[in-house]
This record gives structure tokens, C-alpha cells and sequence, in this order.
């Protein structure tokens, strides 16, 4: 291990920058998945699926259509709030009416996601595609010179992208009507009913947000790992779930507290650790571990006494 | 009078089991109807199924003279049928306002809701004082006055209280059931269900008795008080 970097303040800078924008993207898809939840009590195993596909959403209008950016990331959220109405109304709400529990809705969403993954594998094959350099300028900004800080568009688009859609979010639950329908359904079904709230109109509004997180997550992570993907959505999914219990399930700041901290943890393992990057993710569910054995409910969670 | 709610041959079950079995009442407009009952004799069925949270398997609930059997629980909300259920339901993790502000979901006529607003504080002073507060932080006295505030702001016709008194100290529940009685006075239809059957019938201008999901009996609340059946089954031997 070379000592000199574990002084040198423009490589820790760095890695704060590179793991920020990592945990960004986590945290990105991790608010959808855990929208989800809050309302249904479920995790939704489709919702990567729904991410993969609308990368290759974003990489058909911006690569194969020609289309610019902004563009590509409209028709990218469109596409997931549409996948995720279909979710809702196939794999989710059939189930819902015959009264069954929650492990079969599950279990229902992992056959949807099966369903997707298979369809995206037939469609474009198991190649990596990439999105054409017009779409975003891969060359870096450099902070102080070549040898100084290093941070690319795709990072700052993630970094402001995921920060405008926190107080974007964070504003909508709070203080709009659907925004509190959303959280009275979360935080008990029949209590909303009684109250006279359409709980299937709320649920369905949950899928349209939650679907278009996971597109705009889609291209954005896309964007930054320049990896598009049948199974992109497999090693997201793994960090999303993580990223939700630790954050407290169903707690969306939560979740991008804990998106943020998975990043860094991840980063400053490959950039610290000899060998990091094989030991990476072991290191990063080790420290979940730990913290979920003090914090059993997770970072922001409430305890369950407060959440009956 | 006209009844404000009738039910008829009303039967709700889950799966195998049959928890009303063909029931028949009504609920006079602007008095107050006390629900008595062993447990499992149907009560809370009864009301689920009345708000359309339970799906009932026959039957005709006619609501101001409108079948709302099969309608859907928040179309049955905005016709001014409205519930506080049993363990209260309020949301925990929202603040007392915020509850308050969800039992106005169905009304689009904000002035009276800010002016019904007031009223509720007023009834309940304490939940102005904690209005900032989660409601989940709230002692149970205290978050069953958000509940029944909460569907007070929901302007009902027809309130329904399913043991609005469980788990409270007397004192408390002395005063719940004060607060029942001015709600009716001031013109809302209640039919409350109680295992404090001696209170609630006291309050109550007709009580009627369930006995496994059909209707044992029914009168005014004073003839209750002193029904030989009613004394021995709820009101224990002493007497009224």
C-alpha cells in the first residue's frame, strides 16, 4: 500500500467526490424502491428491471435516435412511471383484491422482473452498450491543474440530479395533496380509507413516481458507469435494498443517507484498502452490519412500536 | 324521525366463518345508537362492513335513503358516513395537524374546514397544545381525541365509534363519553359501539344488543339499563 495517498489531501478529495457521486445513483434508486414500500409494505423486486430498461429506453432515443440528453431523460422517466402503472396493475394489484400477503406480491415482482429481464436479453442481446460521447462529454474537469481533483459531467449531472430531486421529493410529500395521501397510506391503509383517501388511486400514483425515479436512474447511472446492460439492474438492486433497511424502511431521506454512506464506504475501500475493489462490497455489508446491529431499525427508521 | 341508516339482513363473514349473520337495524337521524355485544358477537364487523373496509356477503345498507353497500370505502367517506375504528387508526409518524388536516380529505369547502378546525380545537385544547407533535407521541387519551376530532372533520352525518373508551382511565373515558353527547347535540347522528355498556347506554336513545352477528334485542337506552338479559350478560349482577 502506497502511504504517501493516506496524506494526500487531493486523492482524499477525490475519493469524497467519486464516492458521493456513487451513493448518489444509490440513493436515486433507492427513493423509488423505497416509495414503494411505504405504501405497500412490500419490496417491489421489479423495480431494477424497471431501471434496466429504461436505460435502454434512454440509449434507444439518445444513441440509436440521435436525440440529445435531456431528452433521452424525459423519455426515460415516461417510460418507467409507465413500466411501473404496468407493475402495479399486472403483477401488484391482481394479487391485492384475492387478499393474499405480502410474500406473494413479492414474489409476484420477481417474476416481473424475470419476465423483463428475459424480454430486454432477447431484444438487445447480452453485449454491453454505451451511450455515443455527443450525449455527455466524457472528458473530465480538472480542479488545480491535471494532477488535481478530477470530476466529470456524468458526476455532476448525478450529484445535482439526485440533490434536486431530494428537495423536489422531500417538498412533494410534504406539502402537496397526493404527497400526503402517499404518506397517510404508508403510514396505515385502513386509517386512510376511513379518512375517505382512494388508496388504489394513491397506489397507482406511487408506481408513476417511483417508476420514473428508476428511469431517470437508469440513464443517470448509466451515464456514470458508461455500462448499459441486461442485468445492470442486478448489482443496483443488492445496494438499493441495503441502502433502504439501513436507511429505516419506508424513511426516504433515510435512504439517501445511507446511498451516500454505502458510496463512500465503497469508494474508500477500493482507494484505502489493498485490494479493495475485490473486497469492496464485503466491507461495505460488513459496516451495514455493524450499524444495523446497533441501529436494528436503521439510520431514520422509527421503531416498530411507533410505526403500528 | 326518519332513519338516518338502515340495515337489513346485513352478513359478513371471512372464509368459513360467518361473523354477522343476517342483521337488521336502524339508526334514527340525530340520535345516538349504542351497539352492545359480547366479543365476537359481530359489532366491529358490522361497522367494518358499514365503511365498506369489509366487503359484506348480503344484505342492504341504505345511507340517507341511498344503498351504499359495494360502494367503495372513500365514496362512502365523502356521503358523510364516517368511522373511528377500533385502536383509533391514527397515523402515527404524521403530526397531529396532519391528521387533523387528512379527516378533511373528502371536503372541498376549505372555509368551513378551517372553521370546523377550530371547533375540534376547542373541544380538545390539548391537541392545539400538541398540534406540532407526532401523533404517535400522544398518550392513548389523547390520540383517541385526535381520532374522533379527526372524523369530526370530515363533517359527518353518521359517526360511527367503535370502543371509543378502550384502554382509557375512567376519568377519561367520563369524559369521551361527555364529548359523544355534545357531538350529537350539536346535530351529527352517532352509533357507538362499547364494552362499557352501562355508560353508552346511559348516553344512548336506542341501544340494540347483538348476539352471534344477529340482533338479540333493541329499545330505548333506559329500558336496556333495566332488561333482566342486558343486566346479567353486560352490566354484571348488581344492577343498574
Amino acid at each position: 500500500m502506497d502511504l504517501s495517498l493516506l496524506t494526500d489531501p487531493v486523492f482524499l478529495a477525490q475519493n469524497i467526490v467519486d464516492g458521493l457521486s456513487r451513493g448518489a445513483l444509490y440513493g436515486v434508486f433507492a427513493m423509488g424502491f423505497t416509495l414503494i414500500f411505504g405504501v405497500l409494505d412490500i419490496v417491489n423486486l421489479a423495480h431494477a428491471a424497471t431501471f434496466m430498461w429504461c436505460a435502454f429506453v434512454g440509449w434507444l432515443v439518445m444513441a440509436v435516435g440521435g436525440l440529445p440528453l435531456p431528452i433521452g431523460l424525459v423519455a426515460a422517466t415516461l417510460a418507467g412511471s409507465l413500466l411501473g402503472v404496468g407493475l402495479e396493475f399486472l403483477a401488484f394489484r391482481p394479487i391485492r383484491k384475492e387478499g393474499a400477503d405480502r410474500l406473494s406480491s413479492m414474489i409476484s415482482s420477481i417474476g416481473a422482473s424475470l419476465i423483463m429481464v428475459s424480454i430486454a436479453e432477447a431484444v438487445f442481446g447480452v453485449s454491453t452498450r454505451r451511450f455515443p460521447s455527443k450525449v455527455l462529454d466524457p472528458r473530465p474537469f480538472f480542479i488545480g491543474g491535471t494532477g488535481g481533483l478530477r470530476i466529470s459531467r456524468a458526476q455532476i449531472l448525478i450529484l445535482v440530479a439526485s440533490t434536486l430531486l431530494m428537495i423536489v421529493l422531500g417538498w412533494f410529500i410534504r406539502k402537496t395533496r397526493t404527497g400526503k395521501a402517499i404518506r397517510a397510506v404508508s403510514a396505515s391503509t385502513k386509517a386512510s380509507l376511513l379518512l375517505g383517501i382512494n388508496v388504489n388511486g394513491v397506489i397507482v400514483r406511487t408506481f408513476v413516481i417511483a417508476g420514473g425515479l428508476a428511469g431517470m436512474a437508469g440513464v443517470l447511472v448509466a451515464l456514470l458507469t458508461n455500462y448499459i446492460s441486461p442485468p445492470m439492474g442486478s448489482t443496483v438492486e443488492l445496494r438499493g435494498l441495503a441502502v433502504i433497511i439501513l436507511g429505516g424502511m419506508g424513511n426516504m431521506e433515510g435512504a439517501i443517507l445511507a446511498g451516500f454512506l454505502l458510496g463512500l464506504v465503497e469508494t474508500f475501500t477500493i482507494a484505502y484498502v489493498p485490494g479493495g475493489s475485490d473486497i469492496k462490497d464485503a466491507i461495505a455489508f460488513l459496516v451495514l452490519f455493524f450499524i444495523l446491529l446497533v441501529k436494528p431499525e436503521g439510520l431514520l427508521g422509527k421503531k416498530k412500536a411507533d410505526r403500528a | 324521525m326518519g332513519a338516518l341508516l338502515e340495515v337489513k339482513g346485513l352478513k359478513v363473514g371471512y372464509g368459513g366463518i360467518e361473523a354477522v349473520r343476517g342483521l337488521d337495524f336502524s339508526v334514527p337521524e340525530g340520535t345516538i345508537v349504542t351497539m352492545i355485544g359480547a366479543n365476537g358477537a359481530g359489532k366491529s364487523s358490522t361497522l367494518l362492513a358499514l365503511s365498506g373496509i369489509v366487503k359484506a356477503r348480503s344484505g342492504s345498507i341504505l345511507f340517507a335513503g341511498r344503498e351504499i353497500l359495494g360502494l367503495r370505502p372513500d365514496r362512502i367517506v365523502g356521503l358523510g358516513l364516517v368511522q373511528v375504528p377500533e385502536g383509533r387508526a391514527i397515523l402515527s409518524p404524521l403530526s397531529v395537524a396532519e391528521n387533523l388536516d387528512l379527516g378533511a380529505w373528502t371536503r372541498k369547502d376549505k372555509k368551513a374546514v378551517a372553521a370546523d378546525l377550530e371547533k375540534v380545537y376547542g373541544l380538545f385544547p390539548r391537541l392545539a397544545e400538541r398540534s406540532k407533535q407526532t401523533a404517535g407521541s400522544l398518550s392513548g387519551g389523547e390520540q383517541q381525541m385526535l381520532a374522533i376530532g379527526r372524523a369530526l372533520l370530515a363533517s359527518p352525518r353518521l359517526l360511527l365509534l367503535d370502543e371509543p373508551s378502550m384502554g382509557l382511565a375512567p376519568l377519561l373515558v367520563a369524559s369521551i363519553f361527555t364529548t359523544i353527547k355534545a357531538i350529537a347535540r350539536s346535530g351529527t347522528t352517532v352509533l357507538l359501539v362499547e364494552q362499557n355498556a352501562r355508560q353508552a347506554l346511559k348516553i344512548a336513545d336506542r341501544g340494540i344488543v347483538l348476539s352471534h352477528g344477529k340482533l338479540l334485542l333493541e329499545g330505548s337506552g333506559s329500558e336496556l339499563l333495566e332488561n333482566k338479559v342486558v343486566l346479567e350478560a353486560f352490566l354484571g349482577k348488581e344492577g343498574g
